[in-house]
């Protein structure tokens, strides 16, 4: 054992660092299932508090669902708990063909691998397709897990201004001696809940001669009429060639991700992405219960349906009350505050009030961006909404920022 | 020589980063990286422009948020290459 008192007291003075800086993240003990009543202790120590869970990507209400849990239980028996192999050696059952053949016919794409997570997806897909004489051009805001992906393969990288396509037009210019080129974003951001412009980067991508590869995490089940994702939303269902998503959100929210596309680059992900072939398989009990949630969300657009009126709704009553929102259509609302310790106190007292939401700050988000992150789930009742919105009125007023613009809210509590 | 190049790294950061209705100005001594304009993701538009410019590399050890967070900064950075 060589764990110096160098090694610890360096390691320590980070950790100190991070507290002083305000990014300490404390976990939250929830002692019940996922769902919209959730019961959590905090501070720790203290009593469980039954509050209403407004900060879950449990789009659907699926996460704890009986057909699913009584899916699971079958996979569970029917399959066993683990298989203590990778895919290709002895990690692949039928159950794990079935579900990548769902996710292809519900996401309208040539061929679908499973992946341990959407995280995992993303560190190995790039350094599958491409390679030096490539470039990839991301967003600038697309998830972290991009970013490493992007970091673990060869290709030149470029990024464009947040959803600008002449922006992202010069940079296919600048690109044009290369091999390749991919275009890469997030379907749906999840600080914002905004919307890619898919159908202009298709129009793009197509005029320049690119590929486009969407991380769908935050749509994929819910966006669009029949919930296929941003791309129907968009209305570009078949020309994305390579969309990456996780279960772990709308669909059942356990784990596991999927690079679902061009069938040749599928192919070549099982003999080559890392990430799939040297990490274990998704378990039978999860594969059991994603794929009863595929059947759900195939058989009927009711959750999703429930989840767009919702979300109306909220944001409606939200703006009369005096919250400034960003727009959109989204259920991730965020509740813009522009100050980092105004976001935290008041996520403080809405849980004080019952409601569990967080507020978010620099770095998460840019600096002078604080918000509050509201999650809206088909699994809340209009009542669960409706006393989220009175909470938040109430707190509103508590801090005096009911129907005032960002400037005066600035002006208020600073920057 | 040097203020031609200020002038020239300083449009670029404009042009790359800041959005067209934006109030904020920039010159040499404004943090870009530590200050939030660029972020360290962003940040290889700008590496990229330098390494055409001059036509040099700027390995990643050099190429730092530090190295990078004032155009002071990149232009002694760029000193050590012997291009300015
Ligand atoms: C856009 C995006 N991509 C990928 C991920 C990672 O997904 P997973 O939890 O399956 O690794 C997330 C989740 O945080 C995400 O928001």
């Amino acid at each position: 054992m060589a764990y110096s008192e160098k090694a610890k007291g360096y390691f320590s003075t980070e950790l100190e660092g991070i507290k002083e800086a305000g990014t300490f993240k404390e976990e939250r003990s929830i002692e019940s299932p996922q769902a919209a009543n959730i019961k959590v202790e905090f501070p720790t120590g203290s009593p469980p508090k039954e509050v209403l869970n407004f900060c879950a990507n449990n789009y659907l209400g699926l996460s704890s669902h009986p057909e699913v849990v009584a899916a699971a239980h079958e996979g569970l028996n029917e399959r066993g708990y683990g298989m203590s192999s990778v895919r290709f050696i002895c990690g692949t059952q039928d159950i794990h063909k079935d579900l990548e053949t769902k996710l292809t016919e519900f996401l309208g794409t040539e061929d679908t691998i499973l992946f341990p997570s959407c995280m995992d997806a993303n560190a190995g897909v790039f350094d599958v397709v491409l390679d030096k004489e490539d470039a990839m051009i991301a967003d600038r805001l697309v998830h972290a897990s991009i970013v490493d992906g992007m970091r673990l393969c060869k290709a030149q990288l470029y990024n464009y201004k947040h959803s600008n396509m002449e922006h992202l037009e010069e940079k296919l210019k600048e690109t044009q001696d290369c091999r390749f080129r991919m275009v890469i974003t997030d379907g749906v951001f999840s600080m914002d809940g905004d919307i890619a412009k898919l159908d202009e980067i298709c129009n793009l991508a197509d005029k320049y001669d690119a590929m486009v590869l969407v991380d769908d995490s935050h749509a994929t089940g819910f966006m669009g009429k029949t919930g296929r994702g941003t791309h129907e939303h968009c209305g570009v269902l078949g020309r994305i060639d390579i969309i990456t998503s996780t279960l772990g959100k709308a669909l059942g929210g356990a784990s596991g991700g999927c690079v679902s596309g061009r069938k040749e680059i599928v192919e070549l992900c099982r003999q080559r992405a890392r990430p799939y072939l040297f990490s274990n398989t998704v378990p039978p009990v999860i594969v059991a219960a994603a794929s009863k949630v595929l059947d759900i969300i195939s058989k009927t657009t009711d959750r999703r349906d429930k989840l767009e009126e919702h979300t109306k709704y909220f944001r409606a009553k939200m703006t009369e009350a005096g919250f400034d929102i960003k727009e959109g259509i989204h259920p991730i609302v965020p509740i813009m505050l522009y100050n980092a310790k105004l976001a935290q106190d008041m996520a403080r007292d809405l849980y004080g009030e019952g409601i569990y939401v967080i507020g978010f700050s620099f770095p998460v988000v840019p600096k002078g961006q604080a918000r509050i992150r509201v999650q809206i789930s088909a699994g809340h009742g209009r009542e669960h909404i409706d006393r989220a919105i009175a909470a938040f009125t109430k707190i509103g007023e508590k801090y005096k920022i009911l129907g005032k613009q960002k400037n005066e809210i600035i002006e208020m509590y600073g920057l | 020589m040097t203020e031609d190049l200020k002038k020239a790294i300083i449009d670029y950061v404009k042009k790359e980063y800041l959005e067209e209705d934006t109030q904020d100005d920039i010159n040499e001594s404004t943090p870009l990286i530590s200050s939030g304009i660029v972020d360290s993701f962003s940040m290889v538009s700008l590496k990229t422009f330098l390494e055409k410019k001059f036509n040099i590399k700027i390995p990643d050890d050099k190429a730092t948020p530090e190295a990078f967070d004032t155009v002071n900064n990149i232009i002694n950075l760029l000193k050590e290459f012997k291009v300015v």
